[in-house]
């Protein structure tokens, strides 16, 4: 629970600094913050809402987009209500999907109240008993350094687990309206023509 | 017409381009799953919980992919939030077909109360529902439900009457009867 010592959003802008043509979706809350502070751009998916739900958005979207790297950026609390998708996600096992999730044992955005990945979850656990592909759980620099390579290059589906410190950062606010945000990264995905017109 | 509602509502699915089908099984629904398995055109994912289907389709129209969700009409409780904080909010499409119980004679008063719930509670998260009361009702209702959903950005429900599937009957002592 405490002498973690990764940062989230050091620990991201690492991994992520050659991201590519990658398609993201966050979890809400301070994965949204997380992502969008490393530069809001149209391949970024933001949920403001849909708790539990970023991992099966990045299924369809990894079905849909076989020819693109997606990766899903969640917290612990996100992943934990959503964790029926992982047995899902490990049936279906899409070889270009990744989650990572950057756990810091905590319902961050409710007022820091603890979650099961600091009483006894271990989600990188979990997601291999479902059959992901590869799983870890990242707790030091050493082990951070291959992080990009897990979300970005490893046949997946990955589920990489980075425990993090538990600390209060500036909110960085991405666009908050679903329709734009939706519409913007599928133009950005498709093409403004077939993305606009029916 | 003979020919059963799944085979014209595969039909539909179809015709309309839905490449992914997302399903929580249901008796009334074993038909339209078959189908849509053996159909190498569409990925069928089998989902653990309804809520599941919602960001899978959601996740599908990110990418360009049209997607239909099954579900039994107890199912729709879990996706309750999802339509209303993803789809309704973002105006993402989402069609649904579900399969009702606690409605046309049924025998289980626990399926009653989430039964009942289903179209009130659709149309309050924004949906718009397509009640099918007869076998004939069903395939126009798919086509037009797909359509509408896909060119106007909303939810749409298409509820399978029990009426079409038929009500288990329930006996002490005895098999249970047919679905």
């Amino acid at each position: 629970m405490t002498g973690y010592v990764l940062h989230r959003r050091e620990v991201l802008a690492a991994a992520l600094a050659d991201r590519g043509d990658t398609l993201f979706v966050t979890g809400l809350g301070s994965a949204t913050w997380d992502l969008a502070s490393l530069g809001d751009q149209a391949e970024n998916f933001y949920l403001w809402g849909a708790m539990g739900n970023a991992a099966m958005i990045g299924l369809g979207l990894a079905i849909a987009r076989p020819d693109r790297r997606v990766v899903v950026i969640t917290g612990d609390g996100e992943m934990l209500m959503g964790l029926t998708s992982l047995t899902t996600i490990g049936a279906r096992r899409p070889a270009n999907l990744a989650i990572c999730v950057l756990d810091n044992e905590r319902y961050t955005e409710t007022g820091r109240q603890p979650t099961a990945t600091g009483l006894g979850t271990d989600l990188a656990g979990v997601a291999a008993a479902c059959g992901f592909l590869k799983t870890a759980t990242i707790r030091t620099e050493t082990e951070s350094a291959g992080l990009g390579a897990l979300l970005l290059r490893t046949q997946g589906p990955v589920m990489a687990v980075a425990k993090v410190v538990d600390e209060a950062l500036p909110m960085a606010v991405p666009p908050r309206d679903g329709g734009y945000l939706k519409t913007r990264f599928r133009i950005g995905v498709l093409g403004e023509r077939a993305a606009t017109l029916p | 017409m003979d020919e059963h509602w799944s085979v014209a509502a595969h039909r539909h699915f179809t015709a309309a381009g839905v490449r992914q089908v997302a399903y929580v099984p249901d008796a009334g629904l074993t038909r339209l799953i078959e189908r849509c398995r053996e159909d190498n055109a569409i990925e069928t994912v089998m989902c653990a919980t309804e809520e599941e289907g919602i960001g899978l389709s959601a996740g599908a129209w990110l990418g360009g992919q049209k997607a239909a969700v099954l579900m039994q009409s107890s199912g729709v409780g879990n996706t309750i939030n999802a339509i209303a904080s993803l789809i309704t909010s973002a105006h993402f499409p989402l069609f649904t077909v579900v399969t009702m119980r606690g409605q046309w004679g049924e025998g289980n008063p626990w399926q009653v109360p989430m039964g009942q719930a289903v179209t009130p509670v659709l149309e309050a998260v924004g949906a718009k529902v397509f009640q099918a009361d007869t076998a004939e009702d069903v395939a126009p209702m798919i086509e037009a439900g797909l359509r509408m959903a896909y060119s106007t950005d909303q939810a749409v429900a298409v509820l399978v009457s029990q009426r079409v599937i038929g009500s288990k009957i329930w006996v002490a002592d005895k098999k249970e009867g047919g679905q």
